[in-house]
């Protein structure tokens, strides 16, 4: 167990620099999760932490100790990949006790280590078959078990439920949190799916061409984003960017989105924009949860206003309701009693308590 | 009431059912014909040569039906397994064989491995070499080759020439550069996760090698040795050029320097002995048949 550092970390390919600088401290026992869209350098920060890739510049430290220069064997970090890269040629056991086995550890030694392996992950039955024979979370259970026997100081993780259907991707998702608990080894996830990050994750790193756009809890990414990117990829359906711009009504603070809405912005909110010169290009940044049906009894701070839906979607335990505000195209979500319908006009409530105020350019939530 | 007015409305089939079994069928026929007609034509020399090598000279030479023996006869067999000379070949080219594909493996595969996965400069450029020199006919080499081991003993007063084991030195120019392109096809199809976790799990460049590519890579590797193994037991141009005393000499130079003698051609035993040099390969694809498919298939469509 260890913790581990990121300092200045770079990498370049010829002229491409895929990672660009990137800091990064990581607690003993921590599950941390490094998430954001293809090509953003996630995979190439983890390779570079498990010392497949070299570092271009910077130092990346494990328990203390620089590893810029040490080969992956002597990292003692272990590693799941994607496509599980089960050695074909050799049974459940073998493929767990390889590594133990290249290091002579005693035979009595790595027959209780696997066997306790396959009993966290529940393999007992299938120790002496070959993977060809496994199904595809039967690899992934035994590409974990390579991992744990070896008992290492970290634990990383390249997208390794990308490969599973669905259904067995919030199973196997469950069972690595588990086996979290359990072995507490540091350990360092990459995904692209954010609802993967967000549940495993005790902190997540959202990362985007190369940076890393924000580092916190999963409710601290979802509540309090920093940046536009980070408020557009956590949470499914993505927050609502919609351009407005503030203004001075009578002596209270009001958002203007269109020329005929504008809404009174509630006190809190109207404190802190209150500095923001009314000049400025913004983004009204709301999540369709916060857009919903009007109800008779509204809350301080919820507006309502009249719209045309365009498209709605039923999924059952609510509704999306998609329609254009001044031709930005918005999703909100009703309860699918509200007599949502396609091309039906409705009443919709905006919820400002929990609005978000962008700067349209840099993008940065203010 | 409501199915007639279905049935009316439903559009009427051109198709037929069955076309597709009907087209398979005539496929099949076709295949069968042209199989057999190949298979007619590649099996009637060695049909020709055993019914020869059953019989004596003088039937050979009788004015009788050809295709049949009358008078079946082991003699050619017995004077050949009899013979010192003709065991002499065998073991010489069965320890040539033995040797090149040894000699072919330890160099090949290595050389595969590192040409597919150790990433270093030039490593494509060479990779392609490496097939470009099997592109080169062996009659263009055999000359500067002679040259070279004639230089070579002027120089050091080593004689390799007219010895057998001059041929451990000259088949791997042959076999090595193949083999090599059959291993990076087959090394190149690994997924390279495999090794990246071996290399986490603590194996050296040389335990991947040897304890995940190659029993992983095993059908290519058979391949290769198959490869191997019938080139150096079927040449016939270097070990004419480069032995010449009759206890140097592999099996096909043997039969035809040693059977015909001047313009007397002695048919039973050539037939015989050709017969018995095709053995060693036939049982060794015979076993090794789906292997050696495997091994093929395998290197041409994910290499």
């Amino acid at each position: 167990m260890a913790d581990v550092s990121l300092r200045k970390v770079v990498k370049r390919y010829d002229d491409v620099e895929a990672v660009r600088g990137i800091d990064l401290d990581i607690a003993d026992h921590e599950f941390i999760v490094l998430v954001g869209p293809s090509g953003c350098g996630k995979s190439t920060t983890l390779r570079m932490i498990a010392g497949l890739e070299d570092i271009s510049d910077g130092d990346i430290m494990i328990g203390g100790d620089v590893v810029n220069d040490v080969p992956p064997k002597d990292r003692d970090i272990a590693m799941v990949f994607q496509n599980y890269a089960l050695y074909p040629h050799m049974t459940v056991a073998e493929n767990m006790s390889f590594g133990l086995r290249l290091k002579h550890y005693p035979k009595a030694e790595i027959k209780a280590r696997v066997t306790e392996a396959a009993r966290l992950l529940d393999i007992t039955d299938l120790i002496d078959r070959k993977p060809k024979q496994l199904s595809g979370g039967q690899r992934q259970r035994v590409a974990m078990g390579r991992a744990i026997v070896r008992n290492p100081k970290v634990f990383l993780f390249d997208e390794p439920l990308s490969n599973l259907d669905a259904k067995l991707r919030v199973q196997m998702r469950i069972e690595i949190k588990k086996v979290h608990q359990k072995v507490r080894t540091t350990t360092v996830y990459v995904t692209h799916d954010q609802v993967e990050a967000m549940t495993l994750a005790d902190r997540v790193v959202v990362m985007n061409k190369g940076r890393i756009e924000q580092i916190g809890t999963p409710n601290e990414l979802y509540h309090k984003p920093a940046t536009r990117f980070v408020a557009g990829f956590i949470g499914s359906p993505a927050m609502n960017f919609i351009p407005c711009r503030l203004e001075d009504a009578g002596g209270t603070l009001q958002i203007r989105l269109a020329d005929r809405l504008a809404f009174p912005l509630p006190p809190a909110r109207a404190a802190r924009y209150n500095a923001l010169p009314r000049t400025e290009k913004l983004l009204l940044g709301l999540r369709p949860e916060h857009l919903t049906e009007a109800h008779a009894h509204l809350e301080p701070g919820v507006e309502t206003f009249d719209t045309v839906l365009e498209v709605t979607e039923p999924m059952g335990m609510e509704t999306l309701v998609y329609f254009g505000l001044e031709g930005t195209p918005v999703c909100g979500r009703v309860n699918p009693n509200a007599g949502a319908k396609d091309g039906a006009p409705m009443r919709l409530a905006m919820d400002l308590n929990n609005m978000h105020l962008l700067n349209e350019e840099t993008g940065v939530v203010l | 009431m409501s199915s007639v007015t279905i049935d009316k409305a439903a559009p009427t089939r051109t198709v037929k059912y069955g076309s597709m079994s009907r087209d398979r069928k005539w496929a099949l026929r076709w295949s069968y014909f042209f199989l057999t007609l190949f298979a007619i034509f590649s099996l009637l020399p060695p049909i020709y040569m055993l019914i020869t090598s059953l019989k004596s000279s003088a039937e050979i030479s009788a004015a009788t039906n050809p295709w049949w023996v009358f008078h079946p006869t082991l003699e050619n067999y017995v004077g050949l397994l009899t013979s010192n000379q003709f065991l002499r070949f065998f073991w010489n080219s069965a320890l040539v064989s033995i040797f090149v594909v040894t000699i072919t493996m330890l160099i090949s595969v290595p050389a595969a491995f590192a040409l597919a996965r150790m990433r270093f400069w030039g490593s494509a450029t060479l990779a392609t070499g490496v097939f470009l020199t099997y592109l080169i006919p062996d009659s263009l080499l055999f000359i500067p080759l002679f040259k070279v081991f004639a230089l070579f003993g002027d120089w050091t007063g080593i004689q390799l020439i007219n010895r057998w084991y001059v041929l451990l030195f000259i088949y791997p120019t042959l076999t090595v550069p193949f083999c090599t392109w059959i291993m990076i096809g087959y090394f190149a199809s690994i997924p390279k996760e495999l090794d990246e976790a071996a290399i986490i799990d603590g194996a050296s460049w040389f335990q991947t090698l040897t304890r995940i590519f190659i029993p992983v890579a095993l059908p290519g590797l058979i391949a290769a040795t198959i490869f191997a193994f019938t080139v150096s037991w079927a040449q016939f141009l270097y070990p004419l050029v480069f032995t010449t005393s009759t206890d140097q000499l592999v099996l096909p130079v043997g039969i035809i320097t040693t059977l015909i003698k001047g313009d007397v051609f002695n048919w039973g035993q050539i037939m015989t002995g050709a017969l018995l040099g095709a053995a060693p390969p036939l049982i060794i694809y015979a076993f090794l048949m789906d292997y050696y498919i495997a091994g093929l298939t395998a290197g041409a469509t994910k290499g």
